[in-house]
């Protein structure tokens, strides 16, 4: 019997596919994300639009609120730890969390390296603005990736942009002979072998979701059409005026993105959506994705 | 021989791969048009909540059961097992229950738990498994029968043409398990 394998990571993760995983900072919200449909839930203490707006160091949620959500629902639960934070993932880990997500959306406590996933048993997901990061995340042993958008913004135009930057990238990569790879890996900072392996397969090798800026059941859609697996919805759902009517209705939009008469059926009537952030109205240094 | 699987929600994709390896047309099930001409269904793993919510709030629901009803063979892999079970001994929701077993939900714990074995199984010998915040079969009915066990629990089970794994079969390269199904679908 082996625990921890690569496999038992990775495969966990393809088990969220077509699913939608919701942000949540009490057992309460964790109840009405599950009765929504939600296939994973994210523990945290302040979801990402109150961490931009409050400001200050955004560090690893209080043990006990991720313990009270695990004990609220049957599904699992995911928590953040701040990039490079090897004990926080060490005390998420110990606490029995489904997955650790070390987030650009807390404030990173490593500013040359993270951390290296291989030395846990617990599955990581790590967020990607392009080919390069996603290979070096995975070389890391990250178990499944997701865009980085811009978190708690509820603007999708940066998971969008972050999602069609990877596939130009993949299906550039397709072509490539393996003198091109080799120069390619080295101009995305990506290893030869990794990038090699997604030429081979002719896509990421890991369930790779769309995160940050997602507030709408469309929004949702659009990023399944562009070929995310499942999405994150931080801020969107708990933010807006209808939580349910909303997280219900995004459930049903991320399965059935292609049908536009349910899409508009299930967008109908959901009551204001999250106050939306332009992206050229942040400054540069408060922006989460360049950490 | 056209089999479904389940696609809603989970890891429908590796099933299909399974089915199109061993030369079957397999395709995914979202619509109740989706059931018309199959030979089987495969129900996937995945979060069992979530696929209910979904099949439930897209009219899935009623189509599937008559076709189950029906006699339409079956194979649920671990959430999917979830779906055919007739008892979840610590949920208060209770799916499709065709498959005459009582299965308790995330039995083997949480996902630090979760682990890479051999399964033996009656006739073909050891079988690869990944078992993923797996449930377990905690009772069976007369009708049931016990194909494989793994350290002396029940894992995979058989019921006239309904197939029920704790496992994932799908996430292995190995596809005697799919085929063994697709032999229950043939004589369907």
């Amino acid at each position: 019997m082996q625990k921890g394998t690569y496999r038992v990571k990775t495969g966990f993760a393809e088990m969220f596919k077509g699913g939608v995983i919701m942000d949540v900072t009490t057992p309460e919200q964790a109840q009405i994300a599950e009765e929504a449909g939600a296939v994973a839930v994210m523990a945290l203490e302040r979801v990402p639009a109150d961490i931009r707006a409050q400001g200050g160091v955004a560090r690893m949620a209080d043990p006990k609120r991720i313990k009270e959500i695990m004990n609220a629902v049957s599904i699992p639960v995911m928590a953040k730890c701040r990039i490079g934070h090897i004990a926080e993932a060490k005390i998420l880990e110990a606490l029995g969390v489904d997955f650790i997500d070390e987030s650009e959306v807390l404030t990173p406590a490593d500013p040359f390296h993270h951390i290296d996933k291989w030395q846990f048993k617990v599955p990581f997901v790590c967020g990607c603005r392009d080919l390069g990061e996603a290979c070096r995340r995975l070389a890391e042993g990250a178990a499944m990736l997701r865009t980085k958008g811009e978190a708690g913004t509820g603007n999708v135009v940066e998971a969008v942009r972050h999602m069609r930057l990877l596939n130009d990238q993949i299906r550039r990569l397709k072509e490539m002979s393996r003198a091109e790879l080799v120069t390619y890996a080295k101009e995305i900072g990506a290893p030869v072998e990794i990038l090699e392996m997604i030429q081979e397969l002719g896509r990421l090798p890991v369930v790779n979701f769309a995160a940050g800026g997602i507030a709408t059941p469309a929004d949702a859609a659009l990023m399944r059409m562009l070929g995310a697996d499942g999405v994150f919805v931080g801020s969107g759902i708990f933010k807006s005026a209808n939580p349910e009517k909303r997280a219900r209705a995004i459930v049903l939009a991320c399965t059935y993105y292609d049908d536009p008469e349910l899409l508009a059926k299930v967008s109908e009537d959901l009551g204001e959506a999250m106050p939306g952030i332009e992206i050229e109205k942040i400054p540069e240094h408060a922006l989460m994705q360049y950490r | 021989m056209k089999i479904g699987v389940l696609a809603v929600q989970g890891a429908a994709r590796e099933h299909i791969l399974c089915l199109s390896r061993l030369g079957v047309e397999a395709v995914p099930v979202l619509r109740p048009a989706d059931l018309a001409g199959l030979s089987g269904l495969i129900l996937p793993g995945g979060e069992s909540t979530a696929q209910w919510r979904l099949l439930s709030r897209a009219g899935l629901l009623g189509p599937l059961q008559e076709a189950l009803k029906e006699g339409l063979p079956a194979f649920g892999t671990c959430a999917g097992l979830i779906l055919l079970a007739r008892e979840i001994t610590n949920w208060p929701e209770r799916y499709f229950g065709v498959l005459d077993v009582v299965v308790e939900r995330n039995a083997t714990g949480r996902q630090v738990d979760s682990f890479e074995a051999e399964v033996k199984v009656e006739g073909l010998g050891e079988v690869p498994a990944v078992f993923i915040r797996a449930p377990a079969i905690r009772a069976v009915g007369p009708k049931v029968e016990v194909l494989g066990r793994y350290d002396g629990e029940p894992v995979l089970v058989r019921q006239s043409s309904i197939l029920g794994a704790t496992f994932h079969p799908e996430l292995t390269e190995d596809l005697r398990l799919h085929e063994f199904f697709l032999n229950l679908c043939g004589k369907g």
